[in-house]
């Protein structure tokens, strides 16, 4: 692997790669086409970043309310992917290996979450866990609340990025041969042990790329969030509130900080996720 | 060699290959793509038992019922005379080995092999003994530290085998081990397949859709057919006697020889029929005590079977001066008319049997009782 890309690297620099890219007319064309697209992301980012001065950014970062509300974004994101993981891993391995009736409405109630406005689905969320409801006063008990608390802020974020873990996760059972499993069965594992030694370090790799996909998704949340719980702010919210009530100049500082920080993250999460996936392989 | 030896005993000493003799009764399965249809096997402990069969008769579907990986089933599963038809696949002490390996591509070739071992608790030591005194049984000790994926198919198979014998199973189950490897490599993994059972003597279940693999490793055969088992015997009551049409057709008419070969000159090797393997029946003609030697080339040698396809084989009305190395003087003992084509059989002893078309016969006026010479290649005998 490493033998691959350092020659890819050379063969970048010799320049044949990109030479290939303009093999004939219709290559061409579509380089212009998708760099327009590719531009159309990266130009705004860019300017975003690019727009606020490094003391600014300090200076944002020095903002309590800020700090915290990224802190919150993080960890109640993460709280999320952990319960769709306990949850999701198990079903993601139920829909690669059964064959059940009813098991198409079962994957088409995972994906709709894709498919909803996420506005919708907070109102949704509301109607099942606000204060007046049975399951909102059966939590009430325990001294859960979803409403405006940061409960309301997982469960929304769960509700609309569960779909990339169980689909990633499936994804990674489905490319385990089942006859591995089997192979450990007759060598003496039961179904548990089998599961822990052969399945699920196979498809590791698809469910940590659904996970790192998954918490992304619920960092970036606004919609369902800002429904169930304005307060206490997310970052997607405080960038929305602030420019709301204070313009563009008090939003961007916050947005910057938001994009370079999710950047950061998720490059350093890919890279890990590579090559440990790497050293399996070998 | 003396390596070898000591290794044996140390898995000896192991108890391994705990003999278990099988039973299948009345075995139904119902599966999307494939059934079986109350099928009846008795596996003697120790015994080498091949299940022939074409493609997609089941094979598969009854190896793995019999290790317990299909639990909707008819019929019981006997395993020295313990009823395991309900016990899980974990607690039955049968080994699997799939065509293609399925060797576990996230651990080393040792962690392959031990993980049997570990599963059920043994100290790292012991577990280390293991694995080193099967690898050297399988000569593959020098690839401990590989990844399953660098290895090539003949070395994978043999990891395989090792991760399903160091558990020592009371029964060995094989699917088509040999049908994903090259030529070359088959041949040698079908020798130490049979080396394996000498040494070890582990009771073994091999299925396959290669009749000579199945003659050449059988000590019985049972030929499957749409979930049936439609013949069981010795390779050679199968291709002598097959008492069914489809037995016949799938086995094919074909000489098939046992012998020894040693080497000869002018770089071929000499195969010397046993004379009491070949199933003829008729009065010793020629050639008296001693068996018919045939020409042959191979890189084998000792005991092997010898396969001549019919139309490999040319018939003379007077003594052939050709290339071939083998001729031979004989009687016309049967002609069986199949249309366009006529099966002649010349005995030598022993019987010989030939195809020609129709046309052939009746221009060189063959007809049974006639003295005629056959001939063939040395290269047109297959040696396995």
């Amino acid at each position: 692997m490493a033998d691959k890309s350092y020659l890819d690297a050379v063969a970048i620099l010799e320049g044949k790669e990109v030479r290939a890219l303009f093999a004939n007319r219709m290559c061409t064309l579509f380089v212009i086409l998708g760099s327009l697209l590719i531009l159309f992301v990266a130009w705004p980012l860019l300017r975003t970043v690019t727009a606020s001065g490094p003391a600014v950014l300090w200076q944002t970062l020095l903002d309590e309310e800020v700090r915290g509300s990224i802190l919150l974004t993080f960890y109640a994101s993460l709280v999320a992917t952990g319960l769709a993981f306990v949850c999701g891993v198990p079903l993601a391995y139920l829909l690669a290996r059964a064959d059940f009736t009813g098991k198409w409405l079962v994957e088409g109630i995972i994906d709709i979450p894709i498919v909803v406005p996420h506005s919708a689905a907070g109102i949704a969320l509301l109607m099942v866990l606000g204060r007046r409801t049975l399951l909102g006063q059966a939590f009430g008990l325990f001294g859960l609340k979803f409403v405006s608390a940061t409960p309301g802020i997982v469960a929304a974020m769960l509700f609309v990025s569960l779909s990339f873990l169980v689909n990633a996760a499936r994804e990674g059972f489905e490319a385990v041969d089942p006859r591995l499993e089997r192979v450990a069965r007759t060598l003496g594992a039961s179904p548990w042990r089998a599961f822990w030694r052969v399945s699920f370090p196979l498809a590791w790799r698809g469910i940590l790329s659904g996970m790192i996909l998954m918490w992304a998704r619920g960092i970036s949340e606004f919609g369902a969030v800002v429904i169930l719980a304005y307060h206490p702010m997310v970052a997607p919210v405080l960038i929305y509130e602030r420019f709301e009530s204070f313009g563009l100049r008090y939003s961007r500082p916050v947005a910057t900080l938001m994009i370079l920080i999710c950047l950061a993250t998720f490059v350093a999460l890919r890279v890990a996720a590579g090559r440990k996936t790497m050293n399996n392989a070998q | 060699m003396n390596n070898e030896s000591m290794n044996n005993e140390s898995m000896n000493k192991r108890g391994m290959g705990s003999y278990g003799s099988v039973q299948v009764r009345d075995l139904w399965v119902n599966l999307k793509e494939f059934h079986l249809r109350k099928v009846n096997l008795n596996v003697a402990a120790g015994e080498y038992f091949v299940v022939l069969g074409p493609t997609g008769a089941g094979k598969t579907v009854l190896l793995e019922t019999i290790a317990g990986l299909h639990q909707h089933h008819k019929g019981r599963i006997i395993l020295d005379g313990e009823d395991i038809t309900g016990v899980p696949p974990e607690r039955r002490g049968i080994g699997f080995v799939y065509q293609d390996y399925m060797l576990f591509p996230h651990l080393s070739v040792a962690g392959n092999i031990a993980f049997g071992l570990k599963l059920r608790g043994i100290g790292r030591s012991v577990i280390e003994e293991h694995v080193t005194s099967v690898s050297q049984l399988l000569f593959i000790d020098h690839l401990l530290h590989r990844s399953p994926g660098t290895l090539s198919g003949g070395e994978q198979q043999r990891v395989a085998l090792a991760r399903a014998l160091v558990v020592e199973p009371r029964l060995l189950l094989l699917d088509e081990p040999l049908s994903a490897l090259d030529p070359g490599m088959r041949e040698g993994l079908q020798r130490e397949l049979a080396r394996l059972h000498r040494q070890l003597g582990t009771t073994t279940v091999h299925v396959t859709h290669d009749f000579e693999e199945a003659v050449a490793l059988g000590d019985r055969i049972g030929v499957v057919n749409e979930g049936r088992v439609v013949q069981v015997g010795s390779p050679e009551e199968i291709f002598r006697k097959p008492d069914s049409e489809f037995v016949a057709r799938f086995v094919g008419v074909r000489n098939i020889f046992r012998g020894e070969v040693r080497p000869g000159d002018d770089g071929y090797q000499v195969l010397s029929l046993d004379p009491s393997a070949d199933g003829s029946t008729g009065s010793p003609q020629g050639s008296g005590q001693h068996g018919v030697e045939i020409a042959v080339v191979t890189g084998l040698s000792g005991q092997v079977h010898g396969s001549i396809r019919p139309e490999e084989i040319v018939i003379a009305r007077e003594p052939l001066h050709s290339s071939a190395r083998n001729s031979f003087q004989g009687r016309i003992v049967n002609v069986t008319d199949r249309g366009t084509v006529v099966y002649v059989t010349v005995r030598v002893p022993p019987d010989f049997t030939c195809v020609i078309t129709r046309r052939s016969l009746e221009e060189m006026e063959l007809r049974e009782g006639l003295e005629v010479y056959i001939a063939f290649k040395a290269s047109a005998v297959h040696i396995f």
